[in-house]
């Protein structure tokens, strides 16, 4: 009863994950191969579903709450469940964000061929992958090592500021485009921050230790 | 859900003596679903699921008012057979009441009431209905020892065995978990969910959390009066009703 209930919630959770994933390969490559059919689909189509999903889990969760009272771990792995929901969701609007940028971009001359872009996106990805897989698998290890990472993305995002700031100053007519690609970097970095959030959770799950907010180091 | 309406309940009131101990009850129950009675004691829940197998008319000086209808049969008019309902509509009570007898006899006196001689098909029925029940690992190599040497989470599921063995449609539980520990009220509460696939399945509990675990549909009473019925989804989550919403919250009850 409650066993069949996590089990069904954790095996929507992982689709959700493996959806929202999708959405956010679409949206890079789509702006990567200018494909603006793809970039739509994940602003008209994905994302309702995205949002039905989102609904869906927090309905089954609020009701497995409800009826059967969870205790313990499996108290820890429901509200955990309903918290990666969250995060699926705001990731799904940071592929969107993506995507609308990307729409704007593809129209135009590029400022510079993307390759930190793409390198934001290809860690992150993985990052996600990740977490969701230190979910499944109950890896704290893994999880820990996805919050490492985070770091690397708060770089190379800081990177793609800094070029692209030269660019606006030596040709302001490029500051609308750079502008966007500024803002589809934030977008993965917000979406790395996220998986992290899962990862942290992850390890709260296992270990029973906070290490949010750095609560390690106190 | 779409199940098909088994029982109907349509304006019911009944009455010990002149005190009216349930109030203008119309519901629905389906078919293949587990509902579940829940209110504070007292409040009419028993006299209520007591109505679908005519156990009420054992009590002098009561009541009833109202229709019943079981497949769409009223099951108070006139020259109704009523052994016949009951073995419809059985029931499984709090307290396990199996007979003083062997656990094989418990299960085929139903049978043989009903009727059955033939030894070999009356065996089969037996073995079915304790598989049914989850009880058959247990029993197998004790059949003809007394009942009463069982546990009482094994004696409750004997007497689910036997009410199963006479092939009922409908399955009421007067609050079958109360005098169980947690262990073997887990054990009913697995096959409850188990049955209903076979049969229907109302159950009268006092403990809310069992219902909200079990049953697909939930009603409360309060008072003898019908305050909430609803998908026990819904029921639990959002109650429409505030006296319901603070019953769930213990605030009175």
């Amino acid at each position: 009863m409650l066993e069949k209930e996590v089990i069904s919630l954790k095996k929507r959770i992982v689709e959700y994950a493996t959806f929202v994933e999708q959405m956010i390969k679409n949206s890079i490559d789509g702006l990567m191969e200018k494909e603006k059919s793809l970039l739509k689909k994940v602003i008209k189509e994905l994302e309702p579903k995205a949002n039905d999903m989102e609904i869906d889990i927090e309905e089954q969760g609020t009701v497995v709450m409800a009826r059967f009272q969870p205790k313990a771990k499996d108290l820890r792995l429901i509200l955990m469940i309903l918290k990666m929901n969250n995060d699926l969701e705001r990731m799904a609007d940071h592929a969107v964000n993506i995507a609308e940028r990307g729409l704007f971009l593809i129209k135009k001359p590029i400022v510079k061929p993307l390759i930190d872009i793409p390198k934001t996106a290809e860690i992150t990805i993985h990052m996600l992958k990740d977490s969701i897989d230190s979910f499944v698998k109950e890896d704290s290890r893994l999880a820990k090592s996805v919050c490492e990472r985070d770091e690397k993305i708060d770089n190379l995002n800081n990177q793609i500021l800094r070029e692209l700031i030269t660019y606006m100053f030596t040709d302001p007519s490029t500051i609308e485009r750079s502008i966007k690609l500024i803002q589809i970097s934030n977008n993965f970095e917000r979406i790395a921050d996220l998986a992290t959030n899962i990862c942290e959770d992850v390890i709260y799950i296992v270990e029973g230790k906070v290490i949010k907010h750095h609560r390690d180091a106190e | 859900m779409s199940n098909k309406v088994k029982i109907k309940v349509d304006n019911a009131h009944f009455y010990y003596g002149k005190s009216c101990a349930l109030k203008n009850i119309s519901m629905d129950i389906y078919e293949n679903l587990v509902t579940a009675i829940i209110g504070p004691s007292g409040c009419g829940k028993s006299t209520f699921i007591r109505l679908f197998n005519r156990m009420n008319d054992l009590i002098p000086r009561t009541r009833f008012e109202g229709k019943i209808y079981l497949d769409g049969e009223d099951i108070y008019k006139p020259k109704v057979d009523i052994v016949d309902i009951r073995r419809r509509v059985g029931m499984v009570f709090q307290k396990p009441n199996p007979f003083p007898k062997s656990i094989f006899d418990n299960i085929s006196y139903g049978l043989k009431v009903n009727g059955m001689k033939n030894k070999t098909a009356i065996e089969e029925r037996v073995v079915e209905s304790l598989k049914d029940a989850a009880i058959w690992n247990e029993v197998k190599d004790r059949l003809h020892e007394n009942a009463l040497g069982l546990s009482g989470g094994q004696q409750q599921r004997l007497c689910i065995a036997r009410c199963l063995a006479v092939k009922p449609e409908v399955i009421l539980f007067d609050e079958p978990a109360a005098s169980l520990d947690p262990i073997s009220t887990k054990k009913i509460e697995e096959l409850i969910e188990k049955l209903r696939k076979k049969y229907t399945i109302v159950i009268v509990t006092h403990n809310m959390q069992q219902a909200a675990r079990i049953s697909q549909y939930t009603v409360f009473l309060y008072i003898g009066k019908l305050i909430e019925y609803a998908p026990t989804d819904e029921l639990f989550t959002v109650p429409k009703n505030k006296m319901t919403e603070d019953y769930l919250r213990g605030k009175f009850g």
